[in-house]
């Protein structure tokens, strides 16, 4: 499609020929043999014509792109082109010319006419290549506007696969490990056995259905959590307590997906996993004054060996807040002792805001 | 046979849940010759247990509270062959690989578990690779020491890096002075520079590691030697190339 045979694109385009019509009757008019009303007469029709035929420059300019090593073929076609469609619009001039030149108001207007070939035919030339080299212009915009939409879909789709990613993780140590555990109750207990293999499958399957949404309910994402702790508890028996508080008003609060999964993770892998005697996950929420706030608090050892990805999932929850919320939610971190704390704050969405 | 001669084999299971240690002692019953001396839920009682039974067989979890499973090997020595298990530590794997060093990955399964203890067996007395080097190995890239595990007889001390004044060459051994006291480590002084992150802890002498900041000045001392004088009064000898390397790291941190 032409890009200026729009709606909003076509009528300056016209209105940018008025003074080029101007300027021809002015020149028309010049040598004092032509009149004012003739040199309308023949002006506004041809500069009409002339307005649509130059529109076709566009073809030949889409088809023929500049490029360094063709630039002198590229320039010698277009001003034979020039040439030809000029003369094929002053051809259209005289037989134009001749019959005004047949009405009694135009008497002799064909042979007043007949020195001003010149003029006409150098005025086609020139504007044929004015609008070679405009719609070049046009050509080169429309190319960088398009790159730049294309850096920005492309920026939009890696932040969108990041997100994505941030969100399906199934940590495989747990994985590994919650394997072990069913392989060993096997002989031990196989109905237990069987309790934690239905228990990892539907934690597996929750993590795959929440993944896909982009807002869940606070209180699917507790379900999930539950699952995750009563798996990590075959684990670890003893050592893992856990204590919810988790505030009614708050589970019908949206929020995305696998936020605080990581967070919970964390408190097991780093906190619970580090004490020889276990301790305390503690999960609380509130909501108030249309924020919610959520925290999830372990007990730790400070001088733990360090593990492997510290603070990549911390970074990630708070890279998800950021995207999501701005500047309306944040998230802390404090280490006191033994008691290591993670504080969420977010807007609190209800289901049909959302 | 009698049985004290069936039981030719002391073994030491060293995970901290209970299920992980189940499974090795199933997958042991299928190995008469194999006597389980002890279970142990953490590092530290690993580490006791050795002194106690002598095994000759152990089976160490990578990841525990308190001493990890490399903290562990460091502190009893190579003298046992050590089959190590881990769920899933992608640098520790590649460590156990590239030094051949037998590990099992959980979920268990009875072949490989087999084919290791059958391994490990003809291992004995064979000697592993330094156990600092492996630690070093398994360490993420770009990842520093965070901690040194020490141990004074039967007692297992654990220094923050951060907690390390200096350290110092003798013999065999490295001793790390830390608070006002000196614990012995088996270790060369190269293996620690090595652990230890080279913008805090600068090599000042052949003998001597400080950690830059502890030292509060530098005085001239002789022709061409300078001593380092901490802030507890402590003067450590500085050379003339550890000299450079203490200016050079100085002037990055101005």
């Amino acid at each position: 499609m032409h890009p200026l045979l729009t709606r909003n694109r076509f009528g300056p385009y016209l209105v940018a020929w008025i003074p080029l019509a101007v300027i021809l009757a002015f020149l028309t008019t010049a040598g004092g043999t032509i009149r004012w009303v003739e040199a309308a007469a023949i002006v506004i029709p041809l500069c009409l014509l002339y307005a649509f035929i130059c529109l076709s420059a566009w073809y030949t300019s889409k088809g023929a792109p500049i490029q360094p090593e063709n630039t002198l073929r590229l320039f010698l076609g277009h001003i034979t082109a020039a040439a030809l469609v000029s003369a094929l619009w002053v051809g259209l001039a005289l037989a134009l010319v001749y019959f005004l030149a047949r009405m009694a108001a135009f008497h002799g207007l064909d042979q007043r006419f007949a020195p001003l070939t010149r003029i006409f035919f150098a005025a086609g030339f020139l504007l044929y290549l004015l609008a070679v080299a405009s719609h070049y212009v046009i050509l080169s915009l429309e190319a960088s506007s398009e790159a730049e939409a294309r850096v920005l879909e492309t920026n939009i789709h890696a932040r969108d696969a990041e997100l994505k990613a941030l969100k399906a993780q199934i940590n495989p140590h747990f994985l590994f490990n919650s394997l072990n555990s069913i392989s060993a109750l096997t002989s031990i207990d196989p109905s237990r056995a069987r309790d934690m293999c239905v228990l990892l499958g539907d934690f597996l399957r929750m993590t795959l259905g929440l993944g896909e949404k982009t807002l869940v309910r606070f209180s699917e994402e507790l379900e999930l959590l539950e699952k995750y702790l009563a798996i990590e508890k075959v684990r670890f028996g003893d050592r893992l307590r856990m204590q919810e508080d988790i505030q009614e008003e708050s589970k019908a609060c949206m929020l995305p997906p696998l936020l605080l999964q990581p967070l919970v993770e964390n408190a097991v892998k780093h906190g619970i996993a580090s004490l020889p005697e276990g301790g305390q996950v503690r999960l609380s929420a509130e909501r108030q004054n249309g924020r919610l706030s959520i925290l999830v608090e372990n007990s730790w050892d400070p001088e733990a060996p360090p593990r492997r990805s510290g603070g990549r999932g911390l970074k990630n929850v708070q890279q998800r807040l950021e995207a999501r919320y701005g500047n309306e939610a944040s998230l802390h971190v404090s280490a006191e002792g033994e008691l290591f704390q993670v504080s969420l704050f977010l807007p609190a969405e209800s289901e049909e805001k959302a | 046979m009698s049985a004290s001669q069936v039981k030719r084999w002391k073994a030491l299971i060293v995970d901290d849940e209970e299920l992980a240690r189940h499974i090795i002692r199933e997958l042991l019953q299928s190995h008469p010759e194999i006597e389980i001396a002890a279970e142990c839920a953490n590092g530290m009682e690993a580490v006791k247990a050795v002194g106690e039974h002598k095994p000759n067989l152990i089976f160490l979890d990578v990841q525990m509270p308190k001493l990890t499973g490399f903290d562990v090997l460091e502190l009893i020595g190579t003298d046992v062959p050590v089959i190590f298990v881990t769920a899933y530590d992608q640098y520790a794997m590649r460590a156990f690989d590239v030094h051949a060093i037998d590990y099992l990955l959980k979920p268990i399964g009875r072949e490989r578990f087999d084919a290791a203890v059958e391994r490990a067996k003809n291992r004995l007395g064979e000697k592993l690779l330094a156990p600092t080097e492996l630690a070093a190995a398994a360490r993420p890239p770009q990842q520093f020491a965070e901690r040194l595990v020490v141990k004074d007889g039967t007692k297992v001390t654990i220094i923050p890096v951060g907690k390390l004044d200096y350290a110092e060459a003798q013999d065999d051994y490295v001793a790390l002075a830390t608070q006002g006291k000196k614990h012995l480590k088996q270790q060369t002084i190269a293996g620690l520079e090595a652990s230890l992150d080279p913008a805090d802890f600068v090599r000042i002498h052949r003998s001597y590691i400080v950690n830059l900041e502890r030292v509060a000045r530098i005085e001239p001392y002789g022709k061409e030697s300078r001593l380092a004088i901490l802030a507890d009064g402590t003067r450590l000898p500085v050379s003339r190339t550890g000299f450079a390397r203490l200016k050079a790291l100085l002037d990055e941190r101005k």
